[in-house]
């Protein structure tokens, strides 16, 4: 798919696949083309080029039946404040033709599954910004479509809330969902994705599992000391000439070291350090995650970009 | 098109509205408070007697004449005439405590009489006026140019004063050198004739007292309100409670406006947009909601008037409800249009306050469209609030058949089509 705003090309020959079962990440910084493309898959924007494809199908137009198929959690809380949890999943399942007993059992179901059934009748306006977030999820699964686009359904939620929508994705994925979640929050992605996909300035950086986007970068390993004595002389530049050694630094006390392999390399830069006299007083490991891929990648960090 | 979506739309929208009680205080007692204080001042304050316009009449002269002015003026049912001085005259005027201040100076009396025969120069009689009643001064005028005729002419056919008005106007001619020899005997014959008459009235006046005659207006006025039928008042309340509704259901539309952008911003237009459902059901949904809380206020405005103020339907019942159904959807496509023209809510909201106000006083909503200029009259045809407004006034205390009421609600339906068709063309449907 291929999407402009006059000169700004916010999305340019993006190819996603959403398999059932799996959840696609979709990462990138902000303006990255992240919800574009979202909007995009859910029929909110008509590409200038390329097609959503809905079980082979080409979704066509705004009342085409195959948007029924798809879910979607927009970014903002498109919710109704003034109504009740139960208003509100009554008004969004009509916009999808259902009524009387079918919509009654499914309004009962996605609240039991985002665990609102307690406050169904309060107004949405009296929630925490977590059970508007889980609110949020029930609406777009109301109507129980195979597919659901989820932009960034964490953004402002506290961990609790965060753990508990991170178990209902969980379960959705179990029960044969197909999901694309769009985050700037790598351990989300790490977390929950099967597959990510990066993007950067409307393009396609990277796609695969993590392991396999992880094998494109020269270091893949973090070994991190807490200094306790930092020893004599100026040794940061022979310890970057250490093999395996990809790079080094030190900041507030906390010496940084990417290895190439960390099995293998870490227990001769340990002892070169402690020949030197550097003393530490806790040392953790660390394998490189999506930051470093996309900071490999593109050259910028994710919060930066 | 899906009318079970258009249908939970508006039913979401309509019980939004019912849940949020400022927005029904606004859209039933805002109306309701500023129709009646309206309706309150063009009913004459609902006691039914005409309001006086308040004149000062300082009497410089105090001769018959004069206080045979003041005496007429003070019986004229038109005015509230008071004596005064000049000075306190022209305060009272200065300070709005009275419209006019009439002064009348002396030797007005004797003067005013010579002048009635073209044998002195005219006197002058100060008008003390507050510019902003002008309307009131050229009532005022009329009244006193009946008044004075009727004093100075009494006086000059049957008074001291004519009598020597005619005297002098006698020995005037006879000495005139400038008059041809015709003209002169013509005159001389008029005005012995008049003193004959002053001869007469005084011969009979030597045992009892005369009613005095003059020139007087050679004819009576019968005044008839014209209303929707004989014996029906005029209430004043129709009008003003026909314009505050549409000023309101315009302002309910200006809510439905800043609602949709409202929406937008919020992302749940984005939610109504991933569903299964075509872009005219969304509007249509919307402009359904928008025509049902305008039929609301109609209803509750109007009915607060029947109930208490007496304003009833004097001409066709469905032409009645037929203008008022126009208008709802004539406001509620104003709505649409509003959100389809706006970018924020904000901005949007304060703009579209400014073009309701317009709209609603060209339309004839806070004055009645017949005390404009002719030109206005024709121009402001092209609003549709002038159609609406004209429509229930037609409809309540003019008393129109249903031919009127359908045309006016013909053509507000038409406007309603206009602004639905730019709510579509200008619409903006793609999310980001």
């Amino acid at each position: 798919m291929n999407k402009s705003y006059g000169t700004l090309k916010a999305a340019e020959g993006i190819s996603l696949f959403l398999a059932p079962g799996q959840i696609l990440g979709l990462l990138g910084p902000n303006g990255a083309g992240k919800t574009t493309t979202v909007s995009m898959l859910a029929g909110l924007v008509e590409p200038d080029s390329g097609e959503v494809l809905v079980d082979g199908r080409p979704m066509n137009g705004d009342s085409d039946p195959a948007k029924a198929r798809i879910g979607l959690v927009p970014q903002d809380l498109a919710l109704v404040d003034e109504l009740s949890a139960r208003d509100n999943l009554a008004f969004f399942g009509a916009l999808y033709g259902m009524q009387g007993r079918r919509l009654k059992e499914a309004i009962e179901r996605a609240l039991g599954f985002v665990g609102l059934e307690e406050r169904s009748k309060d107004r949405v306006s009296s929630f925490s910004g977590g059970m508007k977030r889980r609110l949020n999820l029930a609406a777009a699964l109301l109507h129980d479509p195979p597919v659901l686009l989820l932009d960034e359904p964490t953004v402002g939620v506290d961990p609790q809330s965060r753990n508990a929508i991170f178990d209902n994705l969980a379960e959705l994925r179990a029960r044969g969902k197909a999901m694309l979640y769009t985050t700037h929050y790598m351990e989300e992605a790490e977390r929950l994705c099967d597959r990510i996909h990066i993007m950067d300035h409307g393009k396609t950086i990277a796609e695969g599992t993590l392991r396999e986007l992880t094998a494109l970068l020269p270091a893949t390993s973090r070994l991190i000391l807490e200094l306790k004595e930092r020893g004599a002389g100026e040794w940061m530049p022979g310890l970057r000439e250490l093999p395996g050694v990809e790079s080094a630094s030190e900041e507030g006390g906390t010496l940084s070291i990417t290895l190439r392999d960390l099995p293998s390399c870490a227990p001769a830069v340990l002892a070169w350090l402690a020949s030197k006299g550097v003393a530490y007083a806790h040392v953790s490991s660390e394998r490189a995650g999506l930051e470093e891929i996309f900071l490999a990648l593109t050259g910028k960090g994710l919060r930066d970009a | 098109m899906n009318l079970q979506a258009a249908a939970a739309i508006a039913a979401k929208d309509v019980k939004i509205f019912f849940k949020d009680r400022r927005a029904l205080f606004f859209i039933l007692a805002a109306p309701i408070a500023i129709a009646t204080f309206f309706g309150f001042l063009t009913s004459g304050g609902g006691s039914g007697e005409k309001a006086r316009i308040p004149v000062l009449v300082a009497d410089q002269d105090k001769s018959a004449v004069s206080k045979s002015i003041f005496d007429g003026l003070v019986k004229d049912e038109a005015l509230g005439v008071q004596a005064s001085t000049e000075a306190e005259a022209r305060e009272a005027v200065r300070k709005g405590k009275a419209t006019v201040g009439l002064i009348i100076p002396k030797g007005f009396g004797d003067a005013s009489a010579k002048a009635l025969f073209g044998g002195g120069k005219r006197p002058e009689m100060a008008l003390l006026y507050d510019p902003s009643h002008w309307g009131e001064m050229g009532m005022v005028r009329g009244l006193l140019t009946q008044h004075v005729m009727e004093a100075v002419s009494r006086e000059a056919f049957s008074g001291e004063a004519g009598r020597k008005a005619i005297k002098d106007s006698l020995a005037n001619v006879s000495a005139s050198t400038g008059l041809k020899p015709e003209d002169k005997s013509a005159l001389t014959r008029m005005l012995k004739g008049v003193a004959d008459w002053q001869d007469r009235i005084e011969a009979a006046g030597a045992g009892e007292k005369q009613e005095a005659r003059g020139l007087g207006i050679p004819f009576d006025a019968r005044e008839e309100a014209v209303t929707s039928g004989k014996g029906v008042v005029y209430n004043g309340y129709a009008h003003s409670f026909a314009g505050m509704a549409i000023q309101f259901i315009l302002f309910a539309a200006i809510d439905l406006g800043a609602g949709i952008l409202l929406e937008r911003q919020r992302g749940l237009w984005k939610r109504l947009r991933s569903a299964p459902v075509s872009r005219f059901t969304l509007l249509l949904g919307k402009a359904l909601s928008g025509a049902v809380i305008s039929l609301f206020c109609l209803a509750g405005t109007f009915g607060f008037a029947m109930l208490f103020l007496k304003v009833r339907i004097h001409g066709s019942i469905a032409g009645f409800m037929a203008i008022c159904i126009s208008s709802a959807l004539m406001a509620s496509a104003f709505g649409l249009m509003i959100a389809a023209l706006g970018r924020t809510p904000a901005a949007t909201r304060g703009i579209s306050v400014l073009a309701v106000l317009m709209l609603v006083m060209l339309g004839g909503g806070w004055v009645p469209s017949f005390l404009f200029p002719s030109w206005m009259q024709r121009i402001t045809l092209l609003i549709p609030t002038r159609w609406a407004v004209d429509g229930l006034d037609g409809a309540t205390w003019r008393g129109l058949g249903a031919g009127y009421a359908l045309q006016s609600a013909a053509v507000v339906l038409l406007f309603a089509a206009l602004f639905g068709l730019v709510a579509l063309w200008r619409f903006r449907w793609e999310e980001e």
